[in-house]
């Protein structure tokens, strides 16, 4: 029987009329994911990433999401406000069709953690650096029916899936079996 | 690893359509930091004085500053540095937006171009990958219009672009280098890129700038970030509104041109309109500016948005800052709507906002004056506006009377003679100035004047009030929190400045205190232009985040070394002795330093004097104003002083040879 839990639901909202195309939002969340923290600057490595078309005023911040393997087959065009977006402007996937959300020299793809962090953050990095209020944080409680293991477990196994899918089951089996090695060690 | 900066320089020599990634001597950024400290040394080093700006010889440096792509915020300028056609000096300006942090990140600190391209080429940077491309099909494009051809051709949005138009194509003096809502548009940068047929640069990077102690780097840019937020809730109380918040300014948000319409002058700087703002002006000129302008931008990592998405009806859309939404405006007498539409022709075809609208206007008063003829304006519309349109196009084709004008006011009142030079009346060292007209000599302005290397006050002014505060009341609450003097006595010059009486313009500031208030703003900004850093977050706003005291602290954690303010100061003094010297070997002597003579209506002959000569000595220069040979010794630049020796500029009893302005020479 899945039990009622309460869960924090992390969101992020985007007033795209108060973004001023600074790119804070990218240099702030790429120096947080460099290693060690702040080290570097790079916002090809960003997991936001303004889409932007100055003449035509699109100025669209979006958040990379979850890979996608293959590019879509037909892909529609939005007219709001006059203007004219792909819809992949909007989409949130690292995608064989273009170059972001990716690692720019392994490929990887990136992924948007809302800046996990320990201590946690009082907000994620893009929002603070966002001095223009156009990306606001917001938390809000929901239930949820699923147990919490078999949430994370789902999670282990769609990560192991893509790692075996982008290096073959041997290499990710050595990896394993290497780490687990040093760790016990 | 290199931190803060690449550590490499591209070299692209376009006679020989040779490309070269050079490392860069680390002792160098020891020395000079970067961005316009680095680009001084090459040009010392590599272009010999005699260089005419449109020979091979000459370079064209693009720069980017020590903090560009770091998290810094504002750090996005660009440093283009050559020798000038229009003043023959050397010609530094500075561009905002997005292209210094991507050339960064593609991996290079600067681009130093040589030689000449036989044909219209422009180059693409994409890492590690850089061509040398052929431009043809850009031939008399427009600058913006180029950037967006450029960007779809290459397929990537993010490709960022610098481009001139068909000014620089044609080598007008008054060309700029274009770049979104930014642009260097001072000196004629654009007429030099054009000689050495580049059309274009664009460029795109992913790779990563490293700092070298992130956890305190970081630190600082989250203070400087708090304190801009805490700036724009708590503008400066008692000044306009332009001066009261950071910004270069941010003109694009203000409506209220009050100070601008009533302060500055219209026409080829000729009229005070002095009750020209009205409700019904500020209610007409609202509309048009709300209606035209999509949108407030910024540049890159920067919240401050001076600049804005400009869309006439039934013209292309372009970007536009600062102050040029009025200079065609008022050098025409006209209006804002006006000054909208020509401000898209001029930004297309590259043009300095700045000097352009004076020199129509000019050519208008010579016309007026009988000095220039109806034959010379044949074809020209006669309403205001219409001859403005008309002037704008000749002077960017150079043709007829628009191949003099191309050149700027001096240079064309030589070539048309017969009285024309009392109307270029409102230049230094031979380049136009804001057109601005005052009573009473203001000591430490005429100082900036006459010395700034850049010819252009707004880049050397900044950071000490621009006129007293009538109470007492008000001065103390402006330093109470004043936490950018490099000194406490800074505070003590402003609570004791006043507007009449024994402690008011001219004798106070006193000739000390004028130096050494004209020497901190300097300091300022050529610390910025070595980083990088926008002016409107630092050496240009009162009280701005960025000031001498977390400075030290920045380039610390940016580089890992431990420089203190000692140490900034004299990386300061190292720069601006080096330019100097540069200038002077081209030329320069202290008579040259002039302001326009009618730049202030009282004037004091033996106070100038004394002030000059205070200024010189406080820098370690001879009285002609050229640095002494134990003053570029105590900056470890002997061997900038050996060649002033060799040269006979100095002599060894500390003298020069004052026989005038070889820039006069080179251009003959
Ligand atoms: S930081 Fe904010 S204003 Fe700047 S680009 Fe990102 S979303 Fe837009
Ligand atoms: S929430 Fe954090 S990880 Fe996600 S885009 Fe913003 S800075 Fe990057
Ligand atoms: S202060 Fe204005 S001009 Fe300067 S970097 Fe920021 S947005 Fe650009």
């Amino acid at each position: 029987m899945a039990e009622k839990k309460k869960k924090i639901v992390k969101t992020i909202k985007i007033d795209v009329d108060k973004c001023n195309g600074c790119r804070a939002c990218e240099v702030a969340c790429s120096a947080f994911h460099a290693a060690p923290k702040y080290s570097s600057n790079n916002p090809a490595r960003s997991r936001i990433r303004l889409i932007r078309d100055p003449l035509s005023d699109v100025y669209l911040p979006v958040y990379a999401g979850e890979e996608a393997k293959a590019e879509c087959m037909g892909r529609g065009k939005y007219v709001i406000d006059g203007k004219e977006y792909s819809e992949c402007d909007f989409c949130r996937s690292a995608c064989p069709s273009r170059d972001i959300f990716k690692e720019p020299d392994s490929g990887l793809p990136l992924k948007c953690d809302m800046c996990e962090d320990n201590p946690p953050n009082e907000k994620p990095l893009c929002v603070q650096w966002c001095l223009a209020e156009a990306l606001i944080y917001e938390e809000r409680e929901e239930e949820v029916e699923e147990p919490e293991e078999q949430v994370k477990a789902e999670e282990v196994e769609i990560g192991l899936e893509a790692m075996i899918d982008k290096f073959g089951l041997q290499k990710v089996m050595d990896t394993f079996s290497r780490m687990s090695a040093s760790k016990k060690g | 690893m290199r931190y803060a900066e690449t550590g490499f320089n591209l070299e692209i020599d376009l006679t020989r359509g040779s490309i070269e990634r050079v490392a860069t001597d680390p002792r160098l950024t020891e020395l000079h930091l970067g961005g316009l400290g680095t680009s001084s040394k090459i040009l010392w080093d590599r272009v010999p004085p005699e260089t005419d700006p449109f020979s091979p010889d000459n370079l064209l440096i693009f720069s980017t500053g020590l903090l560009n792509g770091t998290p810094a915020t504002g750090a996005n300028r660009t440093i283009v540095s050559s020798y000038s056609p229009q003043t023959l000096l050397m010609g530094y300006s500075m561009m905002g937006g997005f292209w210094g942090p991507e050339l960064k990140y593609a991996g290079y600190d600067k681009i130093i171009f040589r030689g000449k391209s036989p044909s219209l080429v422009y180059i693409w940077i994409h890492n590690d990958k850089v061509e040398i491309r052929d431009a043809s099909h850009l031939h008399g494009k427009g600058a913006v219009e180029t950037a967006e051809t450029l960007r779809k051709e290459l397929k990537d949005p993010n490709v960022q672009v610098a481009a001139i138009g068909l000014a620089g194509e044609n080598r007008v003096y008054l060309a700029s280098i274009e770049h979104g809502r930014s642009s260097a548009s001072r000196l004629g940068l654009g007429a030099v890129m054009g000689d050495k047929g580049i059309k274009a640069i664009a460029v795109r990077g992913t790779k990563d700038i490293n700092v070298a102690r992130p956890a305190e780097f970081m630190k600082l840019c989250n203070e400087v970030l708090q304190y801009i937020k805490i700036r724009e809730e708590k503008p400066v109380p008692g000044v306009m509104p332009i001066l009261a918040g950071l910004g270069s300014p941010q003109e694009m948000k203000l409506v209220d041109e009050e100070w601008h319409t009533q302060n500055f002058m219209w026409g080829n700087s000729r009229e005070r309109k002095r009750n020209f703002w009205n409700a019904e002006i500020e209610e007409k000129w609202r509309q048009t500016q709300e209606n035209v302008r999509k949108r407030l931008i910024s540049c890159y990592n920067c919240p401050m948005k001076c600049g804005a998405t400009i869309s006439v009806p039934g013209i292309s859309t372009y970007m536009m800052k600062c102050f040029s939404k009025l200079t065609y405006t008022m050098a025409a007498y006209s209006d804002l709507d006006f000054g909208f539409r020509i401000a898209q022709r001029a930004t297309e075809y590259g043009v300095d906002g700045f000097s352009t609208p004076q020199v129509m206007a000019f050519a208008v008063e010579l016309l007026e004056a009988g000095i220039l003829s109806e034959r010379d304006f044949e074809g020209c519309p006669t309403d205001n506006e219409g001859r403005f349109f008309w002037l704008l196009d000749r002077i960017v084709r150079r043709e007829g009377i628009g191949d003099v004008l191309a050149n700027g006011t001096h240079w064309a009142a030589e070539q048309i003679g017969n009285g024309a030079h009392a109307y270029a009346h409102n230049n230094i060292k031979k380049h136009e100035q804001l057109p601005l007209k005052l009573g009473m000599l203001n000591p430490v302005y005429f100082l900036m004047y006459c010395t700034g290397e850049k010819i252009n006050i707004t880049q050397i002014e900044g950071q000490f009030p621009q006129s007293p505060f009538p109470t007492i009341e008000e001065r103390e609450d402006f330093v109470k929190d004043w936490i950018q003097v490099p000194d406490e006595k800074f505070k003590q010059y402003l609570m004791d400045w006043e507007f009449r009486g024994e402690r008011s313009n001219p004798y106070y500031p006193t000739v000390d205190m004028s130096v050494d208030i004209v020497d901190w703003q300097e300091m300022m900004h050529y610390i910025d232009d070595a980083l990088g850093m926008c002016a409107g977050l630092s050496s240009f706003p009162l009280k701005p985040p960025y000031h001498i005291h977390n400075y030290p602290e920045f380039i610390s954690a940016a580089l890992g070394i431990d420089l203190d303010e000692e140490g900034l100061k004299k990386i300061y003094r190292r720069n601006r002795n080096l330019l100097r010297a540069i200038n002077v070997r081209r030329g320069l002597r202290r008579a040259d330093e002039k302001p326009p003579e009618n730049h202030w209506k009282k004037r004091f002959p033996e106070l100038e004097e004394k002030l000059l000569d205070a200024y010189y000595k406080f820098k370690g220069w001879n009285r002609d104003g050229i640095p002494t040979k134990e003053a570029l010794h105590d900056l470890d630049l002997d061997y900038v002083a050996e060649d002033l020796l060799k040269r006979g500029i100095l002599t060894d009893d500390g003298e020069s040879d004052s026989t005038g302005s070889s820039s006069e020479a080179v251009n003959q």
